[in-house]
């Protein structure tokens, strides 16, 4: 029943003018990019982040200056782990793009963007929450949901949907 | 003083707690504290079948029930690449701008209610029964509503069902004009609304403030218009912005909206097109009832899909749509299989509620209570 397949051949979407200006601004942030169901991911090399989101709020041609969202997969047992999801969107244009980074199990700690939106906050402290992901320069990174001195985190495939008991 | 407001407050709209520090009347800092409700339903959205999903949708935000099965469904839809029928589209659409209704309906109630006039609520809820008795007449149910089946709709609409429609649209706008008339020149509501709570369409963008809240800061877009989704294009409606910021800016944008959505269920009515309520796909979608009594492969099918779901292709989808409270999002992603190897709901009001912190330090304490209402919060969508 879908219909084009997905297109994850870094290649063709050279195009695509978000992944045109992070490779411009330094090649080795974007590591992948993906065009499924007519929503753009772009893979982000860890440590740039947020450098590229600011890159990407502040372009003049299509601002991205609204982050929708922030969520977490966990692909639990394969390696790496987790991806982080965000979904920006820009008003003026009516553009959405999806930019994710993954992380190993060993190390799920990336930085923050709440320097960047301070809308993340609230995003991050509960994937924080309920995946056990660290954001490095978050102001408040506390459990969001879940009590304070809960183990675990919810969310992970590794917990059960009855929790321990 | 610290002072501590909720989680059991009437205000709060819900279990919200909200830490206040505070320096004689005015705020020093605010923090809001949340996660009472927390249910867990994403995690258990991971061990249902995608069809068992819809009626969790209703419980994360139980002011707009059929909102949430819209964004889902057409989540699931987008997926699958499904093609959904006109009738059930449109259908979609009334029943989303009732819902719509309804939500403000609430919120004007409780939030006149808030700031002291008593008399609004009553009014208020008055008609929200009766999009109530429509809900109900519909599907079965007034507030869970699960209306909206992946594929289609649940049910076809009963008889003298666009009567009722059509009547209540022809009997609304007055209403609206009667609560315009006790609250908006009023001098006691100016005095609480204007000027109180203000943010500007910058902090309100970086917040990730959206809806009437954001629109209220002057920024005009409305994922109805400007990204439309189950053919919200067709109609037309004008979105109200205001450039104030206030508590009153907000309250003139719900309200206008109101009148906008009656608008819109009635060119839905009027042009309400002929036709099947679910899309053709066996597969997906439950044959008839008559259907499944008769013949051999509905049977088949029925069976297959009560029993094992259906497979999703693999792959992930983010749809957004406009709640009553502002962008409600689902992020689904699929392994393949029948159940979804991960939901996530975007919920409108945990970033609205970011906004709290800048309207209100240094303002009244009494702002505060202005404030909650004016963002309109549910405290189910944001713990879910």
């Amino acid at each position: 029943m879908p219909g084009q397949p997905p297109i994850t051949d870094l290649e063709q979407l050279r195009s695509h003018p978000a992944v045109a200006k992070l490779t411009a601004w330094n090649s080795a942030t974007v590591v992948g990019a993906k065009f499924d169901r007519d929503e753009m991911s772009i893979y982000l090399e860890r440590s740039s982040i947020r450098e590229a989101c600011v890159l990407l709020r502040d372009d003049l041609d299509c601002p991205f200056n609204f982050l929708a969202d922030l969520a977490c997969v966990d692909w639990f047992p394969s390696e790496p782990r987790f991806e982080v999801v965000y979904h920006l969107l820009s008003i003026p244009k009516k553009e959405r793009v999806r930019l994710k980074v993954r992380l190993a199990s060993s190390s799920p700690t990336l930085d923050s963007v709440t320097a960047v939106w301070p809308a993340a906050n609230y995003f991050e402290r509960e994937v924080f929450d309920l995946f056990g992901v660290r954001f490095a320069g978050h102001p408040y990174l506390r459990r969001l949901l879940m009590p304070e001195d809960w183990e675990g985190y919810p969310l992970r495939k590794d917990y059960p949907v009855e929790g321990y008991r | 003083m610290i002072l501590n407001m909720g989680p059991h407050h009437p205000s709060t709209h819900g279990v919200l707690r909200l830490i206040l520090e505070i320096d004689g009347e005015n705020i020093v800092r605010i923090m809001p504290d949340i996660g009472y409700l927390h249910t867990g339903i994403e995690k258990t959205c991971e061990a249902k079948f995608y069809q068992q999903v819809v009626p969790l949708t209703d419980r994360i935000d139980y002011l707009c029930p059929l909102t949430n099965n819209l964004c889902y469904v057409l989540a699931v839809e987008k997926l699958l690449g499904l093609e959904i029928p006109p009738k059930a589209q449109w259908m979609r659409v009334m029943l989303n701008e009732l819902t719509r209704i309804n939500s403000h309906l609430v919120w004007l109630g409780t939030h006149a209610l808030d700031i002291g006039a008593m008399t609004v609520f009553l009014y208020c809820f008055r008609e929200r029964e009766d999009i109530l008795r429509l809900f109900e007449m519909v599907s079965g149910q007034r507030m869970m509503t699960s209306y909206f089946r992946i594929g289609g709709l649940a049910l076809e609409p009963p008889l003298g069902f666009f009567e009722r429609v059509r009547d209540f649209a022809k009997r609304f706008p007055a209403k609206v004009d009667e609560y315009e008339n006790l609250l908006t020149g009023n001098p006691i509501w100016g005095m609480r609304t204007k000027g109180v709570a203000r943010i500007m369409a910058e902090d309100a963008v970086a917040l990730g403030a959206s809806g009437p809240t954001l629109r209220g800061s002057g920024v005009d877009f409305d994922l109805r218009r400007d990204m439309p989704y189950s053919s919200y294009e067709k109609f037309k409606f004008k979105v109200p912005v205001s450039q104030d910021g206030d508590v009153f800016a907000r309250y003139t944008c719900r309200v206008q909206e109101l009148r906008e959505s009656i608008a819109m269920v009635q060119q839905a009515v009027e042009g309400m097109p002929a036709g099947p309520i679910k899309a053709d796909a066996p597969k997906v979608v439950l044959p008839d009832r008559e259907k499944m009594k008769t013949q051999m492969e509905a049977l088949i099918y029925h069976f297959k899909i009560v029993t094992e779901g259906f497979a999703v292709p693999a792959g992930e989808v983010y749809q957004a749509v406009e709640s009553p409270r502002g962008e409600m999002g689902y992020y689904v992603v699929s392994d393949g299989t029948a159940k979804p190897y991960r939901v996530h709901m975007r919920a409108a009001c945990l970033a609205n509620l970011q906004l709290l912190p800048t309207m209100c330090e240094g303002r009244l304490l009494a702002d505060v209570v202005a404030a909650i209402g004016s963002i309109d919060i549910v405290l189910g969508e944001i713990d879910r």
